[in-house]
This record gives C-alpha cells, sequence and structure tokens, in this order.
C-alpha cells in the first residue's frame, strides 16, 4: 500500500493556478526525487503536501485525506519537512531547536548527533551562529526529532561547500539503509540523486510529465524536462 | 566588570532577602512595605514575561488579570468581613478571608479570562493584537467603575488584611515573607518553564510560527495555553497587590498599569528570569525617591526607559552581564 498518494493535484497561490495535475506515489521506504526545472513546481507540490498552501485533487498519506488537516496535524501525521533555506529557529541552541521539535519515537538527540556529529559538537551553540552546512544539519536532524515516516528535503543541499554536500549525502544514504523512511528529494545535483533515489517524477509546468524507476530514467528525459 | 547572569540572580535574591532583614533591625516598617510594593509588582510582570518574554506577545492589557486577582481579594474578603452572602446565581457563599483561598480564586478567575481574551486576541499579532488587548483592558476597567456594589470609581477597602494560616500578616516582615516566596516559586517555574519543551516551542513559535507548524506543533494553542499561565500568575500578584494596601479600585485595571508592567521587563530584560524583579526594584525605588522631589518623576523613568532601548536591548541585566538577549 502506498504511504503518500498524489493524484490530479493542483494547487493556486492566491488568484494563480501553479499546479495543473501532480501525479506522484510513494511507499515506506523509498526515496524518491522530484525534478524539474526552477518555477515548475517543485516547492508548490512540497507546501501543498505540508498544507502551506490551498489545494486540489487526490492528495493522503496512509489513506487519510490530508485535505481535512491543518499544517501541524499533517506534521504530527508524520511528515516531516525541510524547508528550503534552512530556517532554524536562530535564537535557540542546537539542543534546544532539536528539544522544542521532538516527538516521540525512534529518533532521538543523541542519535541525531550521531548522525551529525558536528551537532553534537555544537548543542550549546544558537542556530544563527552555525555555519549554512551546519544549520541544514539542524534542520534535517529537527525534521527527524517528529519521528517522520515521511521526509520531505527541499533543496536541502543548495549553496553549500562541496565537502558538506557531501557529508549530507552520506547521512541521507545512512538514513536510506538503516531506516524504513520515505523520503522526498528536491536537489539540483542529477548525480547524487540518481545514486540514492529508487524512484523519479518529473514536473513540467506544474504537470507531472514523467515517473517511474530512476535506473529507467535517460540522458534524452532529462535533458527535455531538467536541462542536464 | 561583567557579571555571570547566574551570580547576579542570585545577588538580587540575597539583595530581596537582606533588605527586608535590614529594615525590620533598624525598625523601618515603610521600607519592608516598599520592597513588598516590588517584589508583588515584580511577580506581576514574570507573569507578563511568560508572553512578553518567551512568546513576544506584547499584551497591552495584562492589567485586566491584575485587577481580576484584586477584586477577587477584594469581593471575597469584602462579604466574609461585612458577614454578607455573595450569590453567584448557581453557587452563594460567604466570602473568605483565607489567603489560600483567595490565590486559588484569583488565579482560576484569571485564567478562565485570560482563556476567553486568548482565544479572541491570539488571532491577531504585532499592531493588532496589542490594540485587541488595550480594548479588553478599557473594557474592564469602565466596568469596574460602573460597578457600584464593589464602590465603583472609589474601590473598595478591606478592613484588614486577610489570613495566612501560622502567620500574622498584618506584621509587614511576615507578609513580606508570603510574597517573597510566592516570587521565588514563581521565578522556579518561569525558569523550568522557559527550558522545557513547552517554553522552547513557545519560544520557536515567536521566531515564526509556519516553521513550528512543520514541526508538529500549534502555535496558537501554545500561546493560548502561555497566556492563560501569564494570566493566573499576574492574577495573583493583583490579589498579593490588593491585599498589601487593603484596597482595590478600578486603577487595577488600568491601561497605565499595562504599560508599566511592559516598562519594568523593559528596564530589567525581556525575557531575563529576574529581569522582572530588577525592573520592579528600579521602578519601585524611583517611585520613592524621586516622587519625594517631584510629582513629575515619571519623567526621570521615560529618560531612563529611553537609554535603555536606545543604548542596552537587553535591559539593565544585558549591561550587566554583557549579554544582550536572553539566548546569546
Amino acid at each position: 500500500m502506498s504511504l503518500l498518494q498524489i493524484e490530479n493535484l493542483t494547487a493556486t497561490y492566491g488568484v494563480s493556478q501553479a499546479l495543473f495535475g501532480v501525479d506522484l506515489e510513494m511507499t515506506q521506504g523509498e526515496v524518491t526525487a522530484l525534478m524539474g526545472r526552477n518555477g515548475m513546481g517543485k516547492s508548490t507540490t512540497v507546501k501543498a503536501i505540508c498544507r502551506m498552501i490551498r489545494s486540489e485533487g487526490t492528495l493522503t498519506l496512509d489513506g487519510q485525506d490530508l485535505h481535512d488537516l491543518p499544517s501541524h496535524k499533517v506534521a504530527r501525521k508524520g511528515v516531516g519537512l525541510v524547508p528550503e533555506g534552512r530556517r532554524c529557529f536562530a535564537d535557540l541552541t542546537v539542543r534546544e531547536n532539536l528539544i522544542a521539535a521532538a516527538r516521540p519515537g525512534n529518533w532521538t538527540l543523541r542519535r541525531i548527533t550521531e548522525l551529525f556529529p558536528r551537532l553534537g559538537e555544537r548543542q550549546e551553540q544558537r542556530a544563527a551562529s552555525l555555519s549554512g552546512g551546519e544549520q541544514q544539519m539542524l534542520a534535517i536532524g529537527r525534521a527527524l526529532m517528529t519521528n517522520p515516516r515521511l521526509l520531505i528535503l527541499d533543496e536541502a543541499t543548495e549553496g553549500l561547500a562541496p565537502i558538506v554536500r557531501q557529508e549530507i549525502w552520506a547521512a541521507l544514504h545512512r538514513l536510506k539503509q538503516e531506516t524504513n523512511v520515505a523520503i522526498l528529494l528536491i536537489d539540483k545535483s542529477l548525480k547524487e540523486l540518481a545514486t540514492v533515489s529508487d524512484r523519479a517524477v518529473i514536473l513540467e509546468r506544474g504537470r507531472t510529465v514523467w515517473s517511474g524507476a530512476m535506473a529507467e530514467l535517460s540522458h534524452d528525459i532529462t535533458e527535455k524536462y531538467v536541462g542536464v | 566588570m561583567r557579571l555571570d547572569e547566574k551570580y547576579l540572580n542570585g545577588l538580587l535574591i540575597a539583595g530581596l532577602l537582606a533588605l527586608p532583614l535590614w529594615a525590620l533591625v533598624m525598625d523601618q516598617p515603610f521600607t519592608i512595605t516598599l520592597v513588598t510594593r516590588a517584589v508583588i509588582l515584580a511577580l506581576a510582570a514574570v507573569g507578563l514575561n511568560i508572553i512578553l518574554g518567551i512568546g513576544g506577545m506584547v499584551s497591552f492589557g495584562h492589567a485586566v488579570f491584575f485587577g481580576i486577582g484584586g477584586y477577587a481579594m477584594g469581593i471575597l474578603a469584602y462579604h466574609a468581613q461585612t458577614y454578607t452572602a455573595l450569590d453567584l446565581g448557581f453557587f452563594t457563599t460567604d466570602g473568605t478571608k483565607s489567603m489560600p483561598v483567595i490565590w486559588l480564586m484569583a488565579m482560576v478567575t484569571s485564567g478562565i479570562v485570560a482563556f476567553f481574551i486568548g482565544l479572541l486576541s491570539l488571532r491577531t499579532s504585532g499592531v493588532y493584537f496589542i490594540m485587541i488587548t488595550l480594548a479588553f483592558g478599557q473594557m474592564f476597567f469602565y466596568f469596574a467603575i460602573s460597578w457600584a456594589q464593589y464602590g465603583g470609581e472609589d474601590g473598595l477597602s478591606i478592613y484588614v488584611r486577610n489570613d495566612f494560616p501560622g502567620l500574622n500578616t498584618l506584621m509587614p516582615i511576615q507578609f513580606y515573607a508570603i510574597c517573597f516566596t510566592l516570587l521565588c516559586a514563581v521565578l522556579f517555574l518561569f525558569a523550568r518553564l522557559q527550558a522545557s519543551p513547552f517554553g522552547l516551542a513557545l519560544n520557536a513559535a515567536r521566531q515564526t510560527a509556519t516553521r513550528v507548524e512543520t514541526v508538529g506543533l500549534n502555535p496558537m494553542r501554545l500561546k493560548l495555553l502561555a497566556f492563560v499561565l501569564s494570566g493566573a500568575v499576574t492574577g495573583l500578584a493583583g490579589a498579593l497587590f490588593a491585599d498589601l494596601n487593603r484596597f482595590v479600585s478600578p486603577t487595577m485595571f488600568s491601561w497605565q498599569l499595562s504599560g508599566e508592567l511592559i516598562v519594568l521587563i523593559i528596564i530589567g530584560g525581556v525575557g531575563r528570569l529576574m529581569g522582572p524583579v530588577i525592573g520592579a526594584c528600579v521602578f519601585v525605588a524611583l517611585e520613592h525617591f524621586l516622587g519625594d522631589l517631584t510629582e513629575f518623576w515619571h519623567v526621570y523613568l521615560g529618560v531612563i526607559l529611553l537609554c535603555i532601548v536606545l543604548f542596552g536591548r537587553g535591559g539593565l541585566i544585558g549591561l550587566l552581564t554583557g549579554k544582550e538577549g536572553a539566548h546569546v
């Protein structure tokens, strides 16, 4: 049974329609890359899943219609979001950021600091004083502390130094291998997406134009829809 | 020289213990009453600091809860002392002179009113939140003025201070001991609350409500609970204040008092554990010493407030510790 089911999803920002028919299906433990050029509706799809904008169509998590739920209840149902631009709670320390988000489950402060040792070293440091990469690790850690079944990462490695990006990709590989959490990834690095993702979904002008196993994604398709 | 905030807090508590004892030895009961007034105002401001300091909600109507606490004391004590029945329609009582019962009633009533005010006002933010809380404050103020049964504009006097088991509350030092103990207890709870997951989530909601929602927290619920706790603590302070003066009047609901509570916190340091305490001590000291020199002593208070807002954003505690923010 699918964990996340999206069919013919449409969404609007006020009077402007941004999504015209997104289809996406994810099962537990699966890593899916959500791809497409800039402005094609990837982040809007994420916002629609998290109920941060109005949308219509089929949007279910474990069979439950997410349209009925406010944003915080979607998160409680098991959708963890690492938003674009990190967005940690700047005035709180690393430890406080993680504690504030904590919900009962397998993910604890100790497990987060095992996944990201840098966070362990900076537990009492304010989030605002962390480097961009550390803030990104904190944003991922904070989302994991909610013990999600579906983790969404929106441009998690954007603007980071190559060595930090490698740390984050390594952590995502560990998550895939060691946990059963489903991961929806948006990223510009096609090479890294290909190594970690099981499936890919490509959006073009607010519609799903291709979906399938990552292994089936050909160079022609990526060149046509992603531009690489 | 920069002080560690923990040592500074300890020094302040030690000072609040030593000063009344010194006044007792020197036979200066008025000084004890002054410090008691500072401690009660500090208690009210600690209540406000829960929402202002942690939650970032600028309530300009917190005198509502101070006044409710005061009137809870006034009404219960008035009926007990005049041997008249208090008929609430569904319940009739002879009132009470017991401080713990009065505190409980003050806190419960303030908490319930805070729940309903919060339910409406927390749907707004920024200047609209300030205005709606101010509007509630004015509603209660004018209601108290027109409440002839309990003195209307003239207020309500209580013959003797209420009772506390085992203590003579008419002795200034013994009443002070009660107020000081309650302040310490509330400060302890504030510190625990600030470091708790709830306090951290409230702090996070202050920074951005949307991000808090993405981790499964309902910012409205967090703020409402904080508002109720804050109202209950300020209501307790109101009951003590009315007992200190043995008098309750509509001025306890006034917007000036709401403003003064905010000023106390800004002077001491927003979100700092002892910010309201040092702010209240400075406020009462200025009121007493400058008030003897000129009735326009608020001008000097205004100058101090201006200097702190412009040059010391962390309040006096920030200046003394060298840390501008509560979390820096």
